[in-house]
């Protein structure tokens, strides 16, 4: 019981977080962007849509920074064993996380936000990429120590039993961390163009600054088309690399439970869970799954039945085979939302070459409501990797039922999972009460501080 | 020396760290409402540590995964006791970063007061709850032999625990008030002064009292330690300077005075991490809860590298906004 709400816990708080992650990663290196453009043209259109884009960041960042805590602190509070067994290999890309990119973001968030009156512009802005590189630092470690417990490497089990480091180069360059990090950043970046867009479409729509917003609505797309195409090969290749090292989580993926050669992909299916194994398919492309899985065209995949049997010889009886409806629905729902965005990016980049960006209503609308879709794909994608990763908790090391801690009850799992839905629930309603109100109103605001300071007077308050 | 006595040290000097510069934003955030006066006054204060709370905060996000890192029994153990403890002081945490980037963004009296009395609450439970920790790990909790804890949430309340965390908010509390005075011009000085005047001498007595326990409960006889005696000169020395026009060198007193209490605290600890109070055997101590050497390497290379460089940009922000903060003439917003 304690066990399974700790998961729970878990599960909803890392969901809750990386909703603001990725904007965080995506909005500070657009609004970097948007900041070196008009330190290059010395236009002041654009430092009013960095100071506008740079509140939404701010907004945001605070958040993402006391939801993280709870990240920091929940592998002690509710999973001990887990600390205890791998603290020697997984806190270490904690420790240096925060060594080398939570001082690093926080010190120039303050010097960036504080620092516009002070500041040479040069330095300015240098502080805006040290924010941003401090965002892309902490999600390298963060993945350097997620990898690991999909695929442990350069470590050994000590006399007592604990996970010990013995090659750190190993963990930095372990296949799933390389292109799981890569995958991830693509994905902050895919976040912070589509929330840009978003709002940029919304006035367009308006009809409001629309030369100002035109240009942001330019910048996300000049930067989401080229991301969105890399990022559906790398989430290709990530998919080979798992079904190397994690063969369930592939074959999970696509219900495959009887082995296949060549394997076909299915675009829907009926059925195909662990009480109906052989699913009505729709809509069935030949060989995609062998190209998806293997890169190659006629590649086999291995069906889930014969990985049971595999790892009931290699680790004792057990159920090895994760939630295959999660598994299935996860990955789609990223790869199809992720093929819509590619569409509706290659139209933008359309619009905007024939230069009718702002007329075209319809697009706008849609890119409006594009603003859900990074949230839905970032969860199914961490749904994929972590749900497809049970039952355990490091692959092949430990499982997720063995993991929490002893000494904590279900009464107080209980306890800690209400309190934490309770502040989530009032930090999303005023997270979205000043988003809301800053990305609708915000531009007087954005005016105000963009305005040059009156010599002699004192600066106002940015707080 | 060996790797996991550095990292003890490590450790230690994060949470003296932590307690230093967040210590002075703890104090601010607990007095702005009543040195502040007006909106506008509430505002001038929170501005004070406006650039800087955020990185300051990272020191104890620093301090716990240094723990987990090079020594994951003492993460495990000790994270896993103070459960609910640790829940009420994430919320803490969570009203208070919030409340600095959210309370200004609108103007709004139930909206300022809100995150006013989240910033206040969450300043005040901050050290009060990081103090009980760091002060049950020198007096011990009920810990068995596989080093887990089998006590329940009033297992955490010891009588030296409780002692610590009111240490902790009343160092933090001169800590801010030196610092406003220190940052601040006019009336709004002339309170934080006051009010460091008459906390200075709560903290002398609380100061004292709580070494004097310490001392027992370490069972250190009746000889102070040269860092305790260092401490009580300093908090003494913070109460004198603050109606002076010394204002840095009040501030620098309570910041030593703290950094003496916290580092006491963690040198009455040393070669233990973690007391067993069922059985002094069960102590987790630097050696039994380290993690392997190559790990501690490792680390020590990342910490000797790249610490000196927070060190020097950290710095550096704190030059950058040196000068006092004051009301703008005639903005209300």
């Amino acid at each position: 019981m304690a066990n399974d709400l700790a998961r729970w816990q878990f599960a909803t708080t890392t969901i809750y977080h990386f909703f603001f992650v990725p904007v965080t990663i995506g909005l500070a290196f657009l609004v970097a962007i948007l900041q070196t453009v008009w330190y290059r043209t010395d236009n002041p259109d654009y430092k009013r849509m960095t100071r506008f884009f740079g509140t939404l960041l701010l907004i945001n960042v605070a958040i993402g920074v006391v939801t993280g805590l709870v990240q920091e602190f929940q592998f002690g509070m509710n999973w001990s064993t887990y600390s205890r067994f791998v603290g020697g290999v997984f806190g270490a890309p904690l420790a240096m996380e925060g060594i080398l990119a939570f001082f690093l973001e926080s010190t120039f968030l303050g010097l960036w936000l504080f620092g516009w009156d002070r500041l040479p512009k040069r330095v300015h802005l240098a502080c805006i990429w040290a924010v941003s590189a401090g965002t892309m630092l902490s999600a390298m470690f963060i993945l350097v120590a997620n990898s690991w417990m999909q695929h442990p490497v350069g470590y050994k089990l000590n006399s007592q039993g604990q996970a010990v480091l013995t090659n750190v180069w190993a963990l930095l360059v372990n296949p799933t961390f390389v292109w799981g990090y890569a995958h991830v950043l693509l994905a902050g970046l895919i976040t912070g163009c589509l929330v840009m867009l978003a709002v940029s479409a919304w006035y367009l729509r308006k009809g409001e600054h629309v030369e100002s917003f035109h240009r942001t609505a330019k910048v996300a797309l000049i930067v989401l088309i080229p991301t969105i195409v890399i990022q559906l090969s790398v989430g290709n290749q990530l998919g080979v690399i798992e079904n190397k090292y994690q063969p369930m989580k592939i074959a999970a993926a696509e219900a495959q439970w009887t082995s296949c050669k060549p394997c076909s992909f299915s675009a829907f299916q009926i059925g195909g869970g662990a009480n109906d194994q052989t699913p009505t398919e729709i809509i069935p492309i030949p060989h995609l799954l062998s190209i998806l899985a293997t890169n190659t065209f006629g590649g086999a995949v291995t069906g889930l039945h014969e990985l049971q049997s595999q790892y009931e010889k290699k680790y004792g009886p057990g159920n090895y085979v994760p939630d295959v409806f999660v598994q299935y629905w996860s990955i789609r729902v990223m790869a199809y939302l992720a093929s819509a965005i590619l569409l509706l990016a290659l139209w933008g980049g359309w619009l905007l070459h024939k230069d009718r960006l702002r007329n075209s209503r319809l697009f706008l609308l849609l890119c409006v409501w594009a603003v859900v879709t990074p949230f839905v794909m970032n969860t199914a994608g961490w749904l994929l990797t972590e749900s497809g990763r049970q039952p355990w908790i490091v692959q092949g090391l430990q499982k997720t039922v063995n993991a929490n801690s002893p000494s904590v009850s279900a009464t107080e799992v209980w306890i800690s999972l209400a309190v934490f839905a309770l502040s989530y629930i009032v930090l999303a309603w005023a997270d979205l009460i000043l988003m809301l109100r800053y990305s609708r109103r915000g531009m007087a605001h954005a005016d105000a501080e963009a305005a040059e300071p009156v010599a002699g007077a004192a600066p106002s308050l940015t707080y | 020396m060996q790797l996991h006595t550095i990292w003890f040290i490590i450790i230690a000097v994060l949470w003296v760290g932590f307690f230093v510069l967040e210590g002075f934003d703890f104090g601010v955030g607990m007095l702005h409402r009543f040195i502040g006066g007006s909106e506008i006054g509430r505002r001038v204060c929170i501005n004070t540590v406006g650039p800087w709370w955020d990185g300051n905060e990272v020191w104890l996000i620093v301090a716990g995964a240094s723990m987990f890192a090079a020594f994951p029994g003492w993460y495990a153990t000790m994270f896993s006791a103070l459960y609910l403890a640790l829940v009420v002081l994430l919320v803490a945490l969570f009203g208070r970063g919030v409340s600095f980037e959210w309370r200004g963004k609108r103007d709004d009296a139930r909206w300022l007061s809100s995150w006013s009395w989240a910033l206040t609450i969450g300043s005040l439970l901050i050290p009060l709850l990081v103090g009980v920790a760091l002060g049950d790990l020198l007096h011990g909790l009920p810990i068995d032999s596989k080093h887990e804890f089998t006590g329940n949430f009033f297992s955490l309340l010891t009588g030296y625990g409780l002692m610590t965390g009111v240490t902790m908010v009343v160092l933090s509390l001169l800590h801010g008030a030196t610092f406003l005075a220190l940052k601040t011009t006019d009336e709004i000085r002339d309170r934080a002064q006051a009010a460091a005047r008459s906390i200075g001498v709560v903290a002398i007595f609380v100061n004292i009292a709580w070494c004097i326990w310490t001392l027992v409960v370490i069972g250190g006889g009746t000889v102070p330690q040269p860092t305790q005696i260092f401490g009580v000169i300093a908090v003494i020395f913070a109460q004198r300077l603050s109606t002076t026009d010394n204002d840095g060198w009040a501030f620098a007193a309570s910041g030593f005075a703290i950094a003496a209490a916290i580092g006491q605290l963690f040198i009455a600890l040393y070669p233990n991490v973690m007391v067993s109070s069922t059985n002094h055997a069960y102590n987790l101590t630097v050696n039994n809860a380290a993690a392997g050497h190559y790990g501690l390497v490792v680390m020590t290379v990342v910490a000797v590298l790249f610490f000196p460089i927070v060190l020097l940009y950290q710095g550096w922000s704190f030059h950058v906004f040196r000068r006092r903060v004051s009301a703008p003439p005639t903005s209300s917003s």
